[in-house]
């Protein structure tokens, strides 16, 4: 198996006084080709997890290891490099440029990597037809659908096919039958090879998903994998 | 482990692109910005401009009218008139070795009217001088109609009118042959002066030839005011002599002056007021700069979640710098060449209306886009520097 991502006895402590524990000794494994699910009450450490995973933060003790990189020997500057080769980012908010097309848009999820603007943007197109907007690539943020900007975003993560899809409550701003299309979306990528995390809030979409992790009180407190039907 | 190929990458070209992306979600927030610096630049370089255009201008203007001429006249004290010269001063000053050419004229006692009908007690009339043919060529001046007195008018009842004079006169061509009622004698006009840029007294005069002044007015005055023209190596050494020459008992009642002086003196002046306005241009542009350090920092507070995601695509914070760095210089800088654009416009259409040449100095142009980008880099950096402290957390939790 290919270890894509792991955690050995995370913790994560906001130094406040006193001090906030959002992660208290987390191990966690994931393989290539894995999706799954972080489930847990609000603040039991989700985000944080998912942040640190994606080293955006590090951990206050214990080792992150990401596509074989030991998080704690990087540099800053590396974890950038890291992030912008092996790394893909899905946000609740979008966090699309207004008034830049949805090609462009993609096109920036590779503009940190030192790849060309004309095959930026080429690799963007396909990773649009990827999810299902080739129809859109013209069209600028405000004139796209809830979904569809989510697609927007979800083509960004992907479209330097990264070792890791992280995405944080990804359908937290849309209504059940958008969240059911991105949800297939996901199982999609993932067929087609993609590793995802997927943090949510919602019961069918992580019931839905092969392995779902319990967080709570930063800890983590069930880790099943489920056998699918299908 | 190797992590050389953990390099997160930005392309110069690409850098430039995301420099714009605040300009381009927020056009009219970008413009007013730049606006601030473009004023302060575009005073700065109108003012640098028109003051080096009417420079140039005065040069020309100097070497057209000769600073060779000096003129001498006696001190005239407040209420005493127009104080003469000593009847043998002209005659002795030709005697002087550099110098090339005189020419005098003495106040008649009398008054030019357009008609007769105007009562004798009334003032208002132009006031008269008397003058010998080569005056004209003295002084530089030139026709603006008709001709000079020459050897045979100046014995005549003809005037020629200063352009103040003629214009008082309501004569402004010499077709129907005008006649002006002068001491009460009816006088031709036969010609018409264009300005003398240093000679307002000839301006607002009506001059005649001294032999006629003599027949028909019985004017009999020594000279008010000689006219020197000098070999122009030997200006001042003539200057320095004329007094004792023209009036060796009381020399120090003789004032000598060189009229172009006066010009040169304005120009000093007008240095003054260019220094002013070159304050008040740098002070626009600090103002434009604090303009664009606020636009800047609100930015960045409005985008930290733009800022987050950036960190999450692999940014550094040193690529974050730069973008928000070069957003401050893209403002400045296009601030900048609007404002140089605006002052050599400004420059230009000023000395279109005075006649003058154009002239923007080089140094304006360079040194205004040059202090715009100085201006945006101050004004950018620690909106920059705060924009990369972010954590990408803190950022993206917006
Ligand atoms: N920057 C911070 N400073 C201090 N405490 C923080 C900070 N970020 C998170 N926390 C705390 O850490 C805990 C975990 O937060 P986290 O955002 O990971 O929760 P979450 O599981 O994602 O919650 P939600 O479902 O509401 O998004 C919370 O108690 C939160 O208050
Ligand atoms: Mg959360």
């Amino acid at each position: 198996m290919n270890t894509v991502l792991a955690l050995e006895n995370v913790v994560k402590e906001y130094p406040l006084t006193p001090p906030v524990r959002a992660l208290a000794g987390v191990d966690l494994t994931i393989e290539a080709g894995e999706l799954l699910a972080v489930v847990g009450p609000s603040g039991s450490g989700k985000s944080t997890m998912l942040h640190i995973m994606g080293t955006l933060d590090r951990p206050t003790k214990g080792d992150v290891s990401v596509a074989g990189y030991r998080v704690s020997e990087l540099s800053d500057a590396e974890l950038s490099g890291l992030r912008s080769r092996h790394i893909g980012f899905v946000f609740q908010a979008f966090y699309l440029l207004t008034g830049y097309s949805a090609l462009d848009n993609v096109a920036d999820g590779l503009l940190y990597t030192g790849v060309p603007l004309d095959e930026r943007r080429a690799r963007a197109s396909a990773a649009l037809e990827t999810v299902g907007l080739s129809h859109r690539l013209d069209h600028v943020a405000t004139q796209l659908s809830g979904g569809e900007r989510q697609r927007v975003a979800i083509a960004r993560a992907i479209v330097g096919k990264p070792s890791i899809v992280l995405a944080d409550e990804p359908t937290g701003n849309l209504d059940s039958t958008t969240s059911s299309g991105i949800v297939e979306l996901f199982h999609e990528l993932n067929r087609a090879g993609s590793t995802i995390v997927v943090v949510t809030h919602d019961p069918e979409i992580s019931a839905s998903l092969p392995r779902i992790i319990h967080l709570r009180d930063g800890l983590i407190e069930s880790d099943r994998v489920r056998e699918l039907s299908s | 482990m190797n992590n050389g190929d953990l390099k997160s990458e930005l392309h110069p070209s690409d850098l430039a692109r995301t420099a714009t992306v605040g300009a381009r979600t927020r056009p009219l927030r970008a413009a007013l910005s730049a606006l601030g610096i473009m004023i302060g630049i575009g005073a700065m370089v109108a003012v640098l401009g028109l003051s080096e255009s009417s420079k140039s201008e005065l040069l020309e203007q100097l070497e057209q009218l000769g600073t060779n001429l000096l003129t001498v006249q006696a001190g005239a004290g407040i209420g005493r008139g127009d104080a003469v010269l000593p009847e043998e001063s002209v005659a002795m000053i030709e005697r002087i070795g550099p110098v090339e050419a005189t020419a005098y004229v003495s106040s008649v006692d009398a008054n030019a009217y357009r008609t007769d009908l105007v009562p004798e007690a009334q003032t208002g009339g132009i006031a008269v001088r008397a003058a010998e043919p080569n005056l004209l060529e003295t002084l530089g001046g030139t026709m603006a109609a008709g001709v000079f007195l020459d050897g045979a008018t100046a014995s005549y009842p003809a005037v020629v009118l200063g352009s103040v004079a003629a214009d008082r006169l309501g004569i402004r061509s010499l077709e129907n042959s005008p006649q002006i009622w002068l001491g009460g004698e009816w006088f031709a006009v036969i010609g018409i002066l264009d300005g003398l840029t240093l000679h307002p007294d000839l301006d607002r005069s009506a001059i005649i030839g001294e032999i006629a002044a003599d027949e028909f007015l019985d004017h009999d005055q020594a000279p008010t005011t000689v006219y020197v023209r000098t070999q122009p190596e030997n200006v001042l050494s003539v200057a320095n002599v004329l007094p004792a020459t023209a009036n060796p008992e009381f020399p120090d009642q003789i004032q000598v002056t060189r009229p172009t002086d006066t010009l040169e003196a304005a120009e000093a002046a007008d240095d003054t007021l260019t220094a002013l306005f070159l304050g008040l241009g740098a002070v626009a542009l600090l103002v434009g700069g604090v303009g664009i350090a606020n636009v800047m920092v609100i930015s960045v507070l409005e985008r930290r979640s733009e800022i987050g995601l950036r960190r999450a695509l692999g940014a550094t914070r040193r690529h974050i710098t730069y973008q928000f760095l070069g957003e401050a210089l893209l403002l400045a800088g296009v601030g900048g060449l609007a404002g140089v654009l605006l002052g050599s416009g400004v420059t230009a259409a000023w000395a279109a209306y005075q006649g003058w040449d154009t002239l923007v100095p080089l140094v304006a142009v360079v040194g205004g886009v040059v202090a715009a980008l100085a201006i945006g880099a101050v004004a950018g950096l620690y909106p920059a520097l705060r924009a990369a402290r972010l954590s990408p957390t803190e950022a993206l939790r917006g």
